[in-house]
């Protein structure tokens, strides 16, 4: 009876669990109370604050079941440019704090993204990912958060030097931010390739302005909402949400954009980026194909990407 | 016309001002949609007109010639662009601004009258005027009596504006009314009729150092008085907003509002002047924008 009873109580367990759906923005709850659902309104992020776009144009985004999630914010460049403007006033005194504030800021970011687990893993799942692949995706976003965490005080000591010269001079090479970054994050990871390209940016001093994943824009929409909880300075980061095609040549010429991490792999939008940025000869960084989940995805060099070397020679005494 | 014509009009009896009419008004003039070429017509319309300003405690020589130097080279690599009206410094720099002008088109104007407070006797406000016209101001731009103004004291403010402009002589006066310090619309209106019965050619804003300086809802009401003031008398007076405009949104947001307040007559800088430092270089950059079509950087203009 005993032996029976077993595996019938773990098949039916095993039965709750595979039938348990995730409760997408309109379902019913279920719990016999019927109330009319409070689903959130996905804005993009400016400045420290949560607009809508200008234009008003916005796009209608589907559940992996065909539902609608969302109407999201159809950025232009209107947005692009007001994004820009937030990012250049916040990245002096992002620059100016301490390394070691930074890193604190950047933990309490990964410590405010434990707290919103939950969310994020719903929020994956509505877009097709199993539970335990979700909870994975965050974290591993949390995890690397962390990791970055530790190198805003660390990369400096590592990497900068002292160089030998034939002259009377004190020779030395330092890193500093190349100022405002743009993000194009990679469409096919919502969260985890969001904090992956946009975090090693951020922690050397730059500020930021991401252009979100066109198709799962929903994670960095709320991420926006965690920096916005974490003591990020206002426009240190700007969360914008279109299709990246059509604001790509915008930030690519922008005269007021240092360098552009791009994430996505079309070989068109390589070739313009790389022209458009001959403009103001900014950097384009090419980050496509990354395996996120890998631990290649994450390094010290990524932070030197957005880094501009200075070196000082100064004189001393014979 | 001289001192002995001007008559102060009755206080009481000047128009009132509805301030959720003006607002709404005013809303309006920020939602015409001006693009492309319109765009660049309005912006070098809006660059003319500016009056390149330092009024700092710190300001030397060597920074009114750069100024006067940024005056007439706005930005070299821009062809066809004008050149700004008017530079305009306190008094004892304005030797230095007219020979850093000498043989450009590009006025100076003077600030007098013991800005930006007005707290001073009317002999030292006199003697102030009288040296910086002495120096060469073409324009001298005065601050009436607010405290003056405040406790109904009008006869003592007109007198004070109408000497002020006698002793202007060839120079053309701009009343700084500091709006900011008034409190009210109704206020404003009445200051604006004051100052120009007393005979000022500009009535002005602010100082720029008192917060909040030029609104448009102020200027709105600063406009009207000189379009009712011009239907009674037929004499034309300019308007200068100052302070606080610094990008060219907001420029041609009041040059719309200045087309559709006073006509085209006014569109000149002659009649109407923005009061800035930094609007300059965001109106460079916009220009520069629909030139070339991706969006400028502060990095490639001159420093204000």
């Amino acid at each position: 009876m005993a032996k029976s009873r077993q595996p019938r109580a773990k098949s039916s367990r095993m039965r709750t669990t595979r039938r348990r759906s995730v409760a997408s923005p309109s379902a019913d709850r279920g719990n016999g109370r019927r109330r009319l659902p409070v689903n959130k309104t996905y804005k993009i992020y400016i400045g420290g604050k949560f607009p809508r776009t200008e234009s008003g144009h916005y796009y209608e985004l589907k559940s992996s079941e065909g539902t609608t999630l969302a109407n999201v914010c159809r950025c232009t460049k209107k947005d692009l440019r007001d994004a820009v403007q937030a990012a250049r006033a916040a990245q002096p005194a992002w620059a100016a704090a301490t390394a070691f504030n930074r890193g604190q800021i950047l933990y309490r970011v990964a410590e405010m993204l434990e707290g919103r687990k939950p969310q994020f893993a719903d929020e994956l799942q509505w877009i097709g990912h199993t539970r335990q692949a979700s909870i994975n995706e965050v974290e591993l976003a949390i995890d690397r958060c962390v990791y970055y965490a530790g190198w805003a005080d660390k990369y400096q000591q590592v990497f900068s030097s002292v160089n030998p010269v034939a002259s009377a001079h004190f020779n030395f090479s330092i890193y500093e931010p190349t100022g405002v970054v743009g993000i194009v994050a990679p469409e096919d990871s919502a969260l985890l390739g969001l904090v992956s390209s946009l975090v090693p940016a951020i922690v050397g001093g730059n500020t930021a302005l991401v252009i979100a994943a066109a198709e799962r824009p929903l994670c960095a929409v709320t991420f926006a909402e965690v920096l916005h909880a974490s003591d990020v300075p206002g426009g240190v980061v700007n969360v914008l949400t279109a299709p990246a095609g059509e604001l790509l040549p915008h930030l690519a010429g922008h005269m007021d954009v240092n360098a552009v991490v791009y994430c996505g792999d079309a070989a068109s939008d390589i070739r313009d980026l790389q022209a458009c940025a001959a403009g103001n000869v900014k950097r384009a960084i090419l980050r496509g194909g990354s395996d996120w989940s890998s631990e290649t995805a994450q390094g010290p060099y990524e932070i030197l990407e957005t880094q501009e070397v200075k070196t000082t020679w100064h004189p001393i005494g014979t | 016309m001289t001192t002995s014509e001007l008559i102060l009009p009755a206080m009481a009896s000047v128009t009132r001002v509805d301030t959720v009419g003006v607002e709404e008004r005013v809303g309006r003039f920020q939602t015409r949609s001006i693009k492309r070429d319109s765009k660049v017509t309005a912006l070098k319309l809006a660059l003319s007109m500016i009056d390149l300003t330092t009024l700092e405690g710190r300001d030397t020589d060597g920074k009114v010639r750069q100024l006067c130097y940024k005056a007439r080279h706005l930005h070299d690599a821009l062809p066809d662009i004008p050149h700004v009206a008017a530079i305009c410094v306190y008094p004892t720099l304005v030797g230095v601004a007219r020979r850093a002008l000498e043989g450009s088109r590009i006025n100076v104007a003077s600030v007098a009258t013991a800005f930006p407070s007005g707290q001073s006797s009317k002999k030292v406000k006199i003697d102030d005027t009288r040296f910086a016209v002495s120096e060469g101001a073409d324009e001298v731009d005065m601050v009436i009596s607010r405290g003056a103004f405040l406790e109904g004291e009008y006869a003592a403010v007109f007198d004070e504006i109408a000497e002020v402009k006698g002793a202007c002589g060839e120079a053309r006066l701009k009343v700084i009314l500091e709006t900011g310090e008034l409190g009210t619309l109704d206020n404003v209106r009445r200051a604006s009729v004051l100052a120009m019965h007393a005979g000022a050619d500009f009535i002005k804003t602010s100082t720029g150092k008192v917060e909040p300086a030029a609104t448009m809802p102020v200027s709105f009401v600063m406009l009207q008085a000189i379009r009712d003031y011009f239907y009674a008398t037929g004499r034309m007076v300019g308007m200068k907003p100052a302070g606080g405009i610094a990008r060219a949104k907001q420029s041609w947001h009041y040059l719309v509002m200045l087309r559709e307040t006073l006509g085209q007559a006014w569109m000149t800088s002659d009649w109407f002047r923005f009061g800035a430092s930094r609007l300059a270089n965001d109106i460079l950059m916009q220009i520069a924008k629909e030139r070339d079509g991706v969006y400028q950087s502060i990095d490639y203009f001159s420093m204000d």
